[in-house]
């Protein structure tokens, strides 16, 4: 689909909160989300290094700690926020300039998923977003991916394509 | 072996020129390219058929080229089967600005329609 064929919803999906934000997870475990900032690289590089190679996904993370490196640095010219465990980095989401719209992803640390911190992640970057203006957002995920489809739409986005491997949705802050 | 290589003028497409030439010179392959109509990419035909010939012509490669006009994948795919190809090889799928590796139209209906095997080049 080309970038000038999609289109976004009419409605705003609602306001989100800015980080940084706390919260206890399922586990128990105390997190907290805030906006990337410089000093964090590392931290951030090692969570990659260390992701599930099921979890990856239409080829990011990428799976040499070189090519994180420069895969991470380049999302750096978006809007970028992490989730910690204490000093650990266990998440991260970005929003990447795209014309006049921001491509989204999220990641979650395998020792930390199912915890509720992805939706908190989530809302923390579209938070995020919205204080810095963003007004459209899109991604693609693999369509079997249910759980990722699930936490999309939970926050608002809308299908827009379904005719390829993964689905297109889109949101408009 | 004998190999279709569909281009249709995206940036991964071209990449698999260069490699899919190469290789071909190396393993004693018969190659053919087919110039498709990619309703995704922004080169003309025409622009794409000559980027073929320099590049055969810089390897010292001799290839047979044609272009197929209609739809792309099923008109690959069916050149496939109907003159007895043993490997279709397309580009590997475009980048999104997160890096996202999203395929093309083309390449996924001949992943899921071809009866030959499929190589995407990355």
């Amino acid at each position: 689909m080309s970038r000038s064929e999609r289109r976004y919803p009419d409605e705003e999906a609602g306001s989100f909160p800015e980080p940084p934000l706390s919260f206890e997870d399922k586990e128990g475990r105390e997190i907290e989300i805030r906006p990337y900032a410089e000093g964090e690289f590392e931290a951030v590089v090692e969570m990659y290094t260390d992701f599930a190679p099921a979890d990856r996904a239409q080829g990011i993370p990428p799976a040499t700690e070189s090519r994180v490196r420069d895969w991470f640095e380049n999302l750096l010219e978006g809007l970028n926020v992490v989730a910690w465990h204490d000093d650990r980095a266990v998440g991260h989401a970005t929003l990447v300039p795209d014309e006049d719209a921001h491509e989204l992803a999220i990641f979650v640390h395998q020792d930390y998923q199912r915890a509720g911190i992805g939706s908190k992640l989530m809302q923390g970057l579209l938070g995020h977003g919205q204080a810095n203006g963003v007004e459209k957002v899109w991604l693609t995920v693999e369509r079997w991916n249910h759980a990722a489809v699930n936490l999309y739409e939970s926050v608002g986005f809308e299908t827009h394509g379904t005719e390829s491997f993964e689905i297109e949705m889109v949101l408009r802050l | 072996m004998n190999v279709l290589l569909g281009i249709g003028g995206s940036d991964d497409s071209l990449r698999a020129l260069e490699e899919t030439v190469e290789r071909a010179q190396a393993a004693g392959d018969d190659l053919t390219v087919v110039v498709l109509e990619n309703p995704e990419s922004d080169r003309a035909t025409d622009e794409i058929e000559s980027r073929v010939f320099q590049t055969l012509e810089d390897a010292e490669f001799s290839a047979e080229v044609r272009q197929l006009s209609g739809d792309p994948g099923s008109q690959l795919v069916d050149l496939a089967e109907r003159e007895g190809f043993d490997q279709i090889v397309l580009g590997g799928g475009q980048r999104s600005p997160m890096g996202k590796i999203k395929l093309g139209h083309i390449s996924e209906f001949v992943l899921l329609n071809s009866p030959v095997s499929v190589k995407l080049v990355r």
